[in-house]
């Protein structure tokens, strides 16, 4: 018979480590956020400050909106361009599947930074896309790509796709073929087949996907970095420049708690929805 | 007429595959193509064809310096959150316990956590520690991030094992430790070897986490960020591109012994 202590003797090092190295710095992080700096010392003390909270999300309220709303646009772009892909491969991709899903990954082994550099020389001033669009006249003379919003959502929804691809394909290609024959035998066209049986079906995929897409994606500072402009400053950005150049750490702390927060509180509501529970 | 578009509507999900990886592979061609340019200090605009950054990849001050920080790193994680994240993954995939759902949203959490947070809280911790951050607190912060990926693709696999195997091993008189041993981890194996290979790719490319607890050490993804100002030397293309190759070839030879074993 197993013994009852096997599963926590396994469980011991993996959780002490999560323990040490997740929940005590989280813990950490929140009461670095009621902080005060104490006189020109460099020092903080705790005073429970919670005015800091409000404080940091007023004069950030900009850069939280412009996460959220660029990680939700990036998360609905990389849906509709992974899903029929991810379809694509499930049910069209026959002997070459697995090929087809290395691909997928492939990219994420040339660095990610170096990809988002590369972008930003294509659709850049001495880039080819920009000079075609303008003698074609599709943009004006003086349109740029980069360094605006289009480009930070562009990237975020390059740099995301595999993350939306991956769970999108393992949950449709679960999906038995005969249960689309037997929607087309009932007369449905393909469309109501569509919405009735395969998109239904493969839910979990979709959930699982924006998820690892609009999480990384809200937290991001990286592509509003290189790809954009100052108007684009995400709240990321503003957290790393409170860490690195203002040192301004209960600030900064206050700003990563609550995107923790907003985010956990979205993720769950969302599950909750979308009723798959048993993400894990 | 009315061949080609019938033609062109049964394959139109498959022309769709073909755009959307030219879509993927876009900026991986043209780091690959300007990892050949004659470009000297800025790698912005094609000058010329040369091979002299490939027979030269150290060429550029301190890429070589970064590259070997992110492959010790990348190796060390692995090496750490494949072992600690199997453990749990075994313990969650084969038993029921009390505490079970807690142990669940604590390997959940630090996936819905943003990097930012991660590498933010952590730096606060090393801090009030008086820890400076460096090669070891990286190494930490990116098993931290590794662990939950690594148990979530190890429980998918011991999930989709047949029951059937161990229990027909245990009435052939094999004890536990030998089912285990014989029967269990040759089957586990190939998820643990994913998920290895996916803790490499993360910590190999991670980029935020590491900009917080790495101090003045570099690594690759650090060097690239840094010098994206003054124009990124070619010899980061040509590392970036041999990773690639590197990568595929990897990936291609393990289906190839993988297909191997099956058939015999």
């Amino acid at each position: 018979m197993r013994k009852i202590s096997t599963p926590y003797l396994l469980l011991i090092p993996g959780m002490g480590f999560l323990f040490t190295f997740f929940l005590i710095p989280i813990f950490n992080l929140a009461q670095t956020s009621t902080q005060t700096a104490a006189g020109d010392t460099g020092l903080y003390e705790q005073t429970l400050r919670f005015q800091n909270y409000i404080d940091a999300f007023v004069e950030n309220k900009e850069q939280f909106g412009r996460s959220f709303l660029y990680a939700s646009i990036a998360t609905v772009l990389a849906l509709l361009i992974a899903y029929p892909l991810a379809y694509a491969i499930a049910f069209k991709g026959g002997k070459y599947k697995n090929v087809m899903l290395v691909l997928v990954v492939a990219p994420f082994f040339t660095s990610f930074l170096l990809r988002t550099v590369a972008w930003k020389q294509i659709l850049g001033e001495e880039g080819f896309v920009v000079p075609t669009l303008r003698t074609l006249n599709i943009i004006a003379e003086s349109t740029t790509l980069t360094s605006s919003a289009f480009a930070v959502v562009a990237g975020m929804t390059y740099n995301f796709l595999p993350f939306m691809t991956l769970p999108l394909y393992a949950s449709i290609d679960r999906i038995d073929p005969r249960t689309l024959e037997a929607s087309g035998d009932l007369y449905a066209n393909g469309f109501t087949t569509f919405r009735k049986v395969t998109l239904p079906l493969s839910m979990p995929g979709v959930v699982a996907g924006t998820l690892l897409t609009f999480i990384p994606a809200a937290g991001d500072y990286v592509n509003a970095a290189i790809l954009g402009s100052p108007t684009t400053k995400m709240i990321g950005n503003v957290i790393e420049s409170r860490y690195f150049k203002i040192v301004d750490y209960p600030t900064a702390a206050a700003l990563s708690f609550t995107l923790m927060a907003a985010i956990l509180i979205l993720v769950t509501v969302y599950v909750r929805k979308a009723g798959t529970e048993e993400l894990v | 007429m009315k061949q080609i578009s019938r033609w062109f509507q049964r394959n139109l999900i498959r022309i769709y595959a073909v755009f959307a990886f030219t879509y993927l592979f876009i900026p991986v061609a043209y780091t690959f193509v300007f990892s050949f340019n004659d470009s000297g200090k800025s790698n912005l605009i094609w000058k010329g064809f040369t091979l002299s950054n490939w027979q030269n990849p150290c060429g550029a001050p301190e890429v070589c310096t970064a590259l070997g920080n992110s492959i010790k790193i990348g190796f060390l994680a692995t090496l750490f959150s494949t072992i600690l994240g199997t453990m749990i993954a075994f313990a969650l995939g084969r038993y029921h316990f009390k505490g079970r759902s807690t142990t669940n949203l604590l390997i959940f959490l630090p996936m819905a956590t943003p990097e930012i947070v991660l590498g933010a809280s952590l730096l606060s911790l090393f801090l009030v520690f008086q820890i400076n951050p460096g090669f070891w607190p990286t190494v930490i912060a990116h098993v931290l991030f590794c662990i939950s990926f690594v148990v979530v693709t190890v429980k998918a696999r011991i999930a989709s094992l047949d029951p059937r195997l161990e229990q027909a091993a245990m009435d052939l008189y094999a004890n536990e430790r030998e089912t285990f041993r014989r029967v269990t981890l040759p089957l586990v194996a190939p998820g643990i070897a994913a998920a290895a290979l996916l803790a490499f790719s993360l910590s190999f490319d991670d980029f935020i986490i590491t900009n917080f607890n790495s101090g003045t050490m570099t690594t690759f993804p650090k060097f690239v960020y840094t010098s994206a100002a003054r124009g990124i030397p070619a010899q980061a293309n040509v590392i970036g591109s041999a990773m690639f190759f590197l990568a595929l070839a990897i990936v291609i030879i393990g289906q190839f012994v993988g297909r191997k074993r099956k058939v015999s």
